[in-house]
Order: structure tokens, then sequence, then C-alpha cells
């Protein structure tokens, strides 16, 4: 089986975020990148199939220095091969994005295209279902475990409540991880850098895309309306002051 | 597809019989919208049992119900064919879903097979000069967009974005009863069952107080603290996505979209983000008290007392404080 996972980068919201002279788009001057979350699942979700059925994975991501250290992390957590696209820009539009993994897709048959469900910066669509629906694919998003069988995997589904709908989808086909049934594996710091000696990435040119869809007027940050009453002081003070409240309102004696 | 209509089309979903309480604010804000273009508001309800829940969406002109054996529209591959069909020989100017797991695969397949544009996670949607403009929120809360689409689209909206009320009403709507337009067993996806919740050892819906962890612990080791301080409180501790996601907590415990909703009397968010999905689950807590290291964190947009500061260090203090109160009650 060859899988092949799709890597999103997205602002590290530990940063603050900085809007740019346009206002209709981030500052990225200063801007960090990690992996998307649901998207660092998505690929335990592979790494977990490649264990138990000796699949091939490959990872993708669009060329950037943060988007290289994921590639290079996947590789010593233990992906088999991965690429870099470069050539395209397609901005904040994740249809373009979709578009571009498209591309860079064609002559590379995949049994199973996983990716995370969303990323934070999603605003014109998500990419998993997006590339399914450009692709002609099958789909299901919003995966917590993908099980495989003959010809077809059976996913579970997320629904609210802990409850989640089973669903047996034939491949190939495109899911849309949410999480996978552990943990995303750790991969020390050290093997990652023997990693960037010892293995190479793969560059795949891809033509740029058309970024369509919607057009954005601005970005602003929220202004809250009624913002949290704020307790000051060191930590013993901020907790006194919680006790006080707690008893105040007779939640505790 | 046909020409564009003026119609608003909210997707109804449901879940063991029940319409999710969403759908009643989108056809609220749906009415207002349609009015404004000169449209009509339609409810799309698919699915087996769909056909009984019509009578609770009377807040819509019209209602299209496509309800047949074994059709499940969370398998996304049926729920769009359906929807495709529907929306071809229709072209509703505005579909709206949940911001939910149905509706966020529903609503990007659907786009990309109708070639409509999407605005996912919207908080707000207006009319200006028959434009449609929506705000979404992006960055776990921390970044706000605000779109203006020209013609059809397509929209995700997030659950307690409008009043319910709007979109309650006893009268009886019309109903199209349609058929599937394609069988369900040409397709490669298939439902198989439902997965209801595993009992778990409590139920976090049912706490009075209820102490959250989020990523902000840090260490499994450190979930003791927590323990400890919802002792003292006489509540349970809950968590975020992450904190479950690690193992850290069964399932249950979790709070937010595709958790528990709760209501307790007091709920102490402990390193918590305040992503919209999480807040979802439980923003209607009497009493909000939140610690969190980032003074930006939209926790404390919900919260009705906040701390900037380290979770490890006003935790212990805080249970040396309670128990002191003990001790000096006793
Ligand atoms: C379909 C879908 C469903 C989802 N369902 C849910 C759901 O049901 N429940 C849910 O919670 N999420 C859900 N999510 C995920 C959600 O988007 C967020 O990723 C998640 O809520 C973030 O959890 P967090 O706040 O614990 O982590 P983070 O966002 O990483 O926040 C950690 C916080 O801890 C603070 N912090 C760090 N160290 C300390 C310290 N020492 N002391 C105090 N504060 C500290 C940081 O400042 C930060 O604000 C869902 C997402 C999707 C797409
Ligand atoms: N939106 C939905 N999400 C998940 N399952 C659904 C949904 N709508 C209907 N179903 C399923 O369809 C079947 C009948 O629906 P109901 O009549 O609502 O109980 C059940 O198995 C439901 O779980």
């Amino acid at each position: 089986m060859n899988i092949a996972v799709l890597l999103n980068m997205v602002p590290d919201l530990v940063e603050d975020l900085e809007i740019d002279a346009s206002g209709t788009a981030l500052d990225t001057q200063w801007m960090r990148y990690v992996l998307s979350e649901s998207d660092e699942h998505a690929l335990e979700q592979a790494l977990l199939l490649k264990g138990r059925l000796g699949a091939r994975v490959t990872v993708l991501a669009l060329e950037s220095g943060d988007a290289e250290e994921a590639l290079f992390s996947s590789l010593a957590k233990g992906a088999d091969e991965a690429v870099k696209i470069t050539g395209v820009s397609p901005g904040h539009s994740k249809r373009a994005l979709a578009a571009t993994f498209k591309e860079a897709l064609k002559n590379m048959p995949s049994d199973l295209i996983l990716t995370g469900v969303y990323a934070i910066d999603d605003l014109d669509g998500h990419v998993a279902g997006l590339l399914a629906g450009m692709m002609g694919l099958p789909f299901v998003g919003v995966t917590r475990s993908v099980e495989p069988a003959d010809g077809h995997v059976v996913v579970q589904k997320e629904l609210p409540g802990g409850a989640a709908v089973e669903i047996e989808v034939g491949l190939p086909a495109v899911l849309g991880v949410l999480s996978a049934p552990q943990p995303p594996r750790y991969v020390p710091v050290a093997k990652i850098r023997e990693t960037r000696k010892s293995r190479a990435l793969v560059e795949r040119v891809t033509a740029p895309v058309q970024p369509d869809g919607v057009t954005i007027r601005r970005l602003f940050k929220p202004e809250p309306a009624e913002r949290a009453t704020m307790l000051e002081g060191s930590p013993e003070e901020v907790a006194r002051q919680i006790a006080a409240l707690l008893r105040q309102r007779g939640l505790v004696r | 597809m046909s020409a564009t209509s003026r119609d608003v089309w909210i997707y109804v979903e449901h879940l063991r019989g029940t319409v999710a309480a969403h759908t009643y604010e989108l056809l609220g804000k749906g009415r207002e919208i349609a009015a404004g273009l000169g449209g009509r508001v339609v409810a799309v309800v698919l699915g087996e049992g769909a056909r009984p829940l019509v009578a609770t969406l009377g807040a819509a002109d019209s209602v299209l119900c496509v309800d047949a054996p074994a059709f499940n529209p969370a398998v996304p591959e049926a729920g769009v064919a359906v929807l495709r069909a529907l929306a071809e020989a229709r072209a509703p100017r505005l579909v709206a879903f949940g911001a939910t797991s149905v509706g966020m695969d529903l609503a990007t397949l659907l786009s990309a097979r109708l070639g409509l544009p999407l605005v996912v996670n919207c908080k707000d949607v207006r009319l200006e000069d028959g434009r449609v403009v929506a705000i979404s929120q992006m960055c776990g809360g921390k970044l706000l967009a605000e779109v203006e689409i020209g013609g059809a689209a397509i929209l995700t909206v997030l659950a307690g974005a409008f009043p319910v009320q709007p979109g309650m009403s006893d009268r009886t709507p019309p109903v199209e009863a349609i058929p599937l337009p394609t069988p369900l067993e040409g397709m490669s996806s298939k439902m198989r069952r439902l997965l209801e919740p595993e009992p778990g050892d409590v139920d976090i819906t049912k706490a009075e107080v209820l102490v959250g962890v989020g990523r902000g612990i840090q260490r499994k080791e450190n979930l003791a603290l927590a323990e400890e301080l919802a002792g003292l409180l006489g509540g349970t501790v809950c968590a975020s996505r992450p904190v479950i996601d690690q193992g850290w907590l069964p399932l249950n415990r979790q709070v937010g979209k595709s958790g528990m909703v709760v209501r307790p009397k007091l709920y102490v968010a402990l390193g918590i983000s305040g992503a919209p999905e999480h807040v979802e689950g439980m923003k209607d807590s009497d009493l909000i008290i939140a610690i969190n290291t980032d003074a930006k964190a939209p926790i404390f947009d919900v919260a009705d007392y906040g701390a900037e500061a380290d979770l490890l260090e006003v935790v212990p203090a805080l249970v040396e404080e309670l128990k002191a109160g003990c001790a000096s009650a006793a």
C-alpha cells in the first residue's frame, strides 16, 4: 500500500500574530511556522498503518525552512520518502494549496492520501476535503482511527459527544485525520539532525496555481466584548483571591 | 447548474432523532439573510429517519427531505451526492452548515464538487448591498477575517454564533419529499454502524465543579495537581482535546465540540487557550476562572476571572490556601 501524507505549516500561536500593511494578510516576516496539529496525527496514522502492513509512506510539503524540519522529522520517525514541493506560493488560499497538492501527486499513485482535517489558518476551506473533491476520490474527514481491510479501509469518523460512525471506504481515498488512535510518536532532535545528514529530500517542481475563491477585505483581532476580571499579583496572591471568590460564592467552605 | 436563485439553504444536522441546536441558530439567521436577498429559507434534512424531524423546522419557508433506508449523510460521499444533485437542480445562493464534524466534511466536499467558494468557521454573516459578508474565526480565536462573497457560496458556521429563538416556530412547513437521486450501493463509502461513546467512570455533564486541564499542564504527572484541586472543590477533572489525545485522560472527560457540553457552577480552566472548539463545550458555565501564561489567550474572553500566571505555581498555592481554609473551619 502506498500512503501519501500532506503536511501543512501553520502560524505558531505561541508568537504574537501581526497583520501586514495591506490589512488583508498576516505579516510573515518574523512569523514562525509549525506543523499543523492534525497533520501530526495524519503522519502518525500513516506510520501505524506502515507498521501493520509494511505500507510505503511518502510525506509532501511546500518548500520552506520550517517545512524542511517537518519533512526530515517525518523521515526520522519512519517515513520512506519526503518530497519538497517548489515553484508555487498559494498564499493564504487552501483551495490553491489543495490544487498544488493535486499537481504534486500526479504520477505518484497512492492508495491512501492522508492529511489533517483542518488547520488553524483555514479560511476558504479545509485541504483534505477540497483535494478529494478536486481529485474525484472518496473522502471521509474527522477520523479517529483507520483500520486496513481487503481493498478498503474501515474508518471511525467522530461525531459529537464521543460517538462515531464507522464507515467502509474503498481505495484509493482521501482521509482527513483529526486524531490517530495513539499520540504522535516523539523523535529526538539528535535523530532529526542525523537524518538531515544521511537523507535527502526529493524535489518536485509544480506549476503555480491561480488562487481563487473569496476576497479578504480585512484581517483583524477580536475585541472582546467582556473580558475577564484579571487577578494580579504573585501566584500566592492570585491563589488567595481565587479562594476568597470561591468562599464568597459558597463554592468552598 | 441553473441560474442562481435567491434561496438560503440550511443543512439540518441530526443525531438519534434529535435536531442539533445550531441548526435553529442557522434557520433564524437564514430568515434574516433570505429576507434581505428576496429569497426563501429552505431546510435540507437528509438521512434515514429524517421525515419526522420536519415538524421541528417551521422557521423554514419549505423543507427538502430525502429519507431513505440506510442513508446516512454523515458518510460524506452519500451526503454530498444528494446535496449536489439537489443544488445543481435548484441553485441555492447560500448553503450553510454547522462547523461540525458532519458539516465540515459535507461543506468542503460539496464546495469542491460544485466549484463554489466556501468560507469556514463563520461567527457572523450579514448582507451589505446585496453582497454576503462573513466574519470567519481563525487561529484558535486570535484572528478574524472579514470576507466578501459576490455570488453563490457555501458557509460553515460556528455553533453559538446566533440565537436559537428566531429559528424556532410551531408552524408546519411545506415539505418536498425527494427520493434518493443516486443509489447507495454504487458508492465506494458505506456506512457500517453508529458507535456510541463508551460508558465511563464519571459523567462530567453532571458535575457541579469541573477543573479543566489543557496542554498547559505539560506532562501527565502534573495531572495530580488538578486532581488534588478538584478533590478539595468536590469536583471532577476534565480536559481539552490535546490532553485526551495524549491518552492522559479517557475520552469521556473531553469538553468541547467532539466531547461533552458542560454547564457546571464552576469551571476552572488550567492551561487551556480557549479555542472555539473547546469554548463551545463550556461557555455556559456559571463561573469560569482561567489560569494561563498568555495574557492574550482567548479563554480570557469567556472567563469571568482570569490570571496571567503559571498554573504549576498557582494551583499548588491554591491547594494550600483551600487546605488552610478547611483546617481553620474545622
Ligand atoms: C472537528 C474538531 C473538533 C474538536 N473538538 C475539540 C473538543 O471537543 N475539545 C477541545 O478542547 N478541542 C477540540 N478541538 C481542538 C481545538 O481546536 C484546540 O486545538 C484545542 O482545544 C486546544 O487545546 P488547549 O487549549 O489545551 O491547547 P493549546 O491551544 O495548545 O493551549 C495551551 C494553553 O496553555 C497555556 N499554557 C502553557 N503553559 C502554561 C502554564 N504553565 N500555565 C498556564 N498556562 C499555560 C498556553 O498559553 C496556551 O494558551 C477540535 C478541533 C476540531 C477541528
Ligand atoms: N447528522 C448525522 N450525523 C450522524 N448520524 C446521523 C446523522 N443523521 C442521521 N444519522 C444516523 O441516521 C440514522 C437514523 O437517524 P435518526 O432518525 O436521526 O436517529 C441513525 O443511525 C443516525 O445515527
